[in-house]
């Protein structure tokens, strides 16, 4: 194991880290808040004393860097990101207590948008600004960030990283160079958020507002900076982030290809048709099945379109509370939450692409069971899918239900209902954010024990980083000296 | 005409002995002096010993003063830079290559000109379409085309079902309602012209008929073989003529099965063809078979590398009553006994191709009233011509029975413009007509005046 070169990793994200609190410092200053500013500062000093003693230790690191490097690597930064996130939280006293802190800012980088807060709007503006950012950072990835913008070598490993950290079941560059691909990565998602928030400007939102929900929207986390979360916009304003909410949920390499003009590749493609027909087949499921819940049919569509949208792409955003809707409604939802959004977006659960290689995988078995000598290879937009692609999507599966089950198993003990618990391991896993009952979007998560609320953490990483960064975490060879 | 041939293997022999036996000056190269010896003793031609696409080995084979160089080695690339090389050396020569691997396939034919090739050759292609071709009209077991497509030589088994079966030649235009001609019949290994109206057809015999293709479909109506669309096919065997094939296939909608004994083959098969069913197994496993539905298919092509086992395939398919079957055979086409055994159609991918060389040297030749394609029927035994008719030509505008044409020679059919007409006595050609000429004399006619004493 390479202890150095992932000391200079951890140190490099530390800056990064540092580098964007300044802006959440400035607006406290701004605003004169002055219990913030003393947390962002006293946070600043400690990451800049931990990342100038890692970068004297590990000055001169040995460049080999592997698989397993890359893992362990993706693994302990996003632990480390969120220790050092959450201290602002918990020295300027506004979450009191630092595992609730600690569970916020995880919930913020995994871009889940689960809350322990009762009231939102009592919090400074630097850190509600702070929290939303945090999902801005953790919907693309601070690794990714890191190969984009810095002058670390593309050397060949690099790719461990990208591939640990980004989403789906196969990851591969869009250009021949690591750095290139990772800023064009970059690139679209800040021109992406740039759009939502003028298109919310245009809506009359404050600017601070606009900015602060097309964090949340951009990183499909769903912080909101009101206690109702989107509820209290004009309908323009939700409609906007239906559409935003779902864009971010599309595969980047789509808006890739389509800037290279290759339109009808991506039209042509198998996930992104399967993803909108999915949200296209929900929407018409639940308002059919709302008849007479809301008084206008435009009312009905607005909040079925939003709230699909927000669960598909696991933002977590509400404008209505779905926990009173009625059970089939409820039953397509919570469906919804498994499934997730494309692989390569912001968004997480068990991802559209995923879902489409375990569907095709299962066909073609059941058509083996009938004819047990026929050879029949799994294709993907006409190109056949490696074997080791199929077998990783089926071991993914099962550690993922593996984990959730377990979760399950121990935030029972707290003696909520069966419904509460297990969408709060939903929604926690799948980085969705609001849960059903209990957990619903009216409520919060503070009223779990601190065991449940370190599970729910550990599965809003291990949701984030695909589970296999954070399980080698926890595996014996992977600390175990050759 | 000074011909080289580089490579002397299966297409290369065949060539050797057809362009040989026209009277051509055939130069082989060969890297094997073995197959070099012994084709020096069979036939009158020169031997080469080296690589046919090294610059001194072909200025050896006097590739400057020669007018078509074909390139039969067994490797794409070398048959490539053979014909490059060649006609870089000499830009007047005419060069053939054999390129079978299916993935130059599209570039061969766009980028020729780079190549320097006038014409590329795929054996297994031309089996595949050929097989393609058979299976549009199941109920022949081969069908030749002439006058661009217009007028057909197709091939009928007398079997004991069949209407014709006892019947006498005159009696024919009552049972076949459109003007057909009886231009040979194969019987016992052995090739007959029937020139009298009491020719009596009997069981086993192969019987070569020409007529217009549009009235293919009335032939075989009201010879009752009932002409059912092919829906299902299976192809035992996962070569290169099964991919090209079974892309055919698929296109026009026919489900197909592949067998195929290598799994790996059998995953690059399922990569390369989208819809069809890929099964793992030994095509000689009739229980395989049998649990595939083997009687239920419309056809079985039998495509296997092992002509042995091609043949027991077919025997047996044809055995449980599928109402199509195909071999194909690598080497042993021409020998007698085939016609004796129940094989259905049989393609040779080598004669194929060797025709279809033959045929260029001889539109290359193509000096007045020379033919412009010839085919090889009944077992080689018998030749197909197609003439273009023109002013040259003696007997223009006199009716038929009037012309005294050689014994073994038959005018099959005469095609003016777009139609196709099967002559009688009183039928005409003039300048400007196709005529197609059977004849049982191997090689003695050249140009149309030769049909004539």
């Amino acid at each position: 194991m390479n202890y150095k070169m992932m000391g200079r990793f951890i140190a490099q994200i530390l800056s990064i880290e540092g580098l964007f609190m300044v802006p959440a410092l400035l607006i406290g200053l701004f605003q004169g808040e002055s219990g913030a500013v003393q947390g962002f500062v006293w946070t600043l000093l400690l990451t800049a004393a931990a990342a100038g003693a890692l970068f004297l230790l590990c000055r001169n690191a040995p460049s080999a860097f592997y698989a397993k490097e890359g893992l362990v690597c993706v693994g302990v930064s996003w632990v480390v990101l969120s220790l050092v996130g959450c201290l602002p939280f918990y020295i300027s006293r506004e979450i009191p207590s630092y595992i609730d802190a600690f569970f916020e800012i995880v919930s913020g980088f995994t871009t889940t948008g689960s809350s322990i807060l009762a009231d939102v709007e009592s919090l400074s503006r630097s850190i509600l600004y702070w929290r939303s950012f945090s999902h801005w950072l953790g919907g693309m990835g601070v690794l990714v960030f890191l190969l984009a913008f810095t002058g670390e070598k593309g050397k060949g490993f690099t790719m461990h990283l990208l591939r640990a950290e980004s989403p789906g079941p196969s990851v591969g560059k869009l250009v021949p160079k690591m750095r290139k691909t990772a800023s064009i990565l970059y690139l679209l998602y800040i021109a992406l958020t740039v759009a939502d928030v003028i298109f919310l400007l245009l809506g009359d939102m404050p600017l601070f507002d606009a900015v602060c929900t097309a964090f949340g929207t951009a990183g499909t986390g769903g912080f909101g900076i009101k206690n109702d979360s989107i509820a209290g916009y004009s309908p323009y304003l939700q409609n906007v982030t239906t559409v935003f909410m779902a864009l971010f949920g599309i595969n980047f390499s789509c808006y890739y290809l389509l800037l290279l003009g290759q339109v009808r590749s991506v039209f042509k493609d198998e996930e992104l048709r399967l993803y909108l027909g999915i949200i296209f087949g929900a929407v018409v499921l639940i308002v059919l099945n709302l008849r007479g819940f809301y008084g206008t049919l435009e009312e009905t569509v607005r909040h079925a379109a939003f709230t699909v949208s927000s669960i598909m792409t696991t933002t977590g955003f509400a404008t209505t509370d779905f926990d009173l809707w009625p059970a089939f409604s409820k039953a397509i939802i919570m469906l919804l939450m498994i499934v997730g959004a494309c692989a390569g977006s912001t968004g997480g659960g068990l991802k559209v692409a995923r879902l489409l290689l375990l569907l095709k995988s299962l066909r073609r078995n059941i058509s083996q069971v009938l004819k047990p000598r026929k050879v029949q290879l799994v294709r993907n937009n006409g190109t056949v899918v490696d074997e080791k692609i199929l077998d990783n999507a089926n071991a993914y599966l099962a550690a993922y239900v593996v984990i959730l089950f377990v979760s399950y198993l121990i935030i029972s003990l707290d003696n909520f209902s069966v419904g509460t618990n297990f969408t709060a391991v939903l929604a926690c896993f799948n980085n969705i954010g609001p849960g059903l009952e209990a957990v619903g979007p009216t409520c919060n998560f503070s009223g779990y024990s601190t065991l449940s609320k370190l599970v729910l953490c550990f599965d809003m990483l291990a949701g984030r980083l695909e589970i296999f960064p954070m399980l080698v975490l926890f595996s014996r060879s992977t600390w175990r000296r050759t | 005409m000074n011909i080289i041939i580089a490579g002397d293997g299966k297409v290369g022999s065949t060539l050797t002995r057809l362009l040989s036996a026209e009277g051509h000056d055939i130069t082989l190269i060969d890297t094997n002096m073995r197959v070099l010896e012994a084709s020096q003793e069979r036939y009158d031609i020169m031997a080469v010993h080296g690589n046919c696409a090294a610059m001194d080995v072909l200025l050896q084979a006097g590739v400057k003063d020669a007018e078509l160089l074909i390139a039969a080695t067994n490797a794409d690339e070398v048959n490539l830079l053979c014909c490059t090389t060649a006609h870089g050396i000499n830009p007047k020569l005419h060069t053939i290559a054999r390129i079978r691997n299916p993935e130059y396939n599209s570039q061969i034919y766009k980028l020729r000109n780079i190549f320097g090739l006038s014409m590329p050759i795929n054996p297994e292609r031309q089996a595949a379409s050929e097989i393609e071709r058979l299976l549009k009209f199941p109920g022949f077991l081969r069908r030749d085309v002439f006058a661009k497509g217009r007028t057909e030589i197709v091939e009928l088994r007398i079997d004991a079902k069949s209407k014709l079966l006892g019947t006498q030649l005159m009696d024919l235009p009552g049972i076949v309602k459109c003007r057909v001609l009886i231009c040979a019949v194969l019987r016992g290994g052995q090739a007959l012209v029937p020139n009298s109206g009491s020719f009596t057809f009997r069981e086993g015999d192969r019987v070569f008929v020409t007529a217009p293709t549009k009235d293919l479909t009335t032939l075989l109506k009201s010879l009752g073989i009932i002409t059912r669309r092919v829906r299902s096919c299976l192809l035992c065997g996962g070569g290169r003529v099964c991919i090209y094939l079974a892309t055919a296939l698929e296109k026009s909608g026919i489900s197909v099965t592949v067998v195929e004994k290598d799994y790996g083959r059998c995953q690059q098969l399922s990569e390369l063809l989208l819809d069809s069913t890929i099964i793992h197994g030994n095509a000689g496993d009739m229980d395989l078979l049998e649990s595939e539905g083997l009687a239920k298919f419309d056809a079985v092509v039998t495509l296997t590398g092992e002509e042995e086992l091609n043949m027991i395939v077919s025997l047996y398919a044809n055995s449980v009553g599928v109402p199509q079957v195909i071999t194909k055979l690598g080497h042993i086409s021409n020998l007698g006994i085939i016609d004796t055994l129940n094989l259905g159609s049989v393609v040779c991918p080598k004669d194929l191709v060797a025709n279809n060389i033959v045929r260029y040297v001889r539109a290359m030749q193509n000096q007045t009233g020379a033919a412009v394609s010839v085919h090889s029927i009944a077992d080689g035994q018998v030749e197909a011509m197609e003439f273009h008719v023109d002013e040259t030509t003696k007997g223009c505008g006199i009716p038929l029975k009037n012309l005294k044409p050689k014994a073994n020679v038959l005018i099959a059919s005469i095609t003016h413009g777009s139609v196709t007409e099967i002559p009688n006595g009183d039928s005409v050609f003039h300048a400007g007509d196709i005529v197609v000429v059977v004849t049982t004399g191997r090689g003695s006619i050249r140009q149309l005046n030769d049909i004539f004493v």
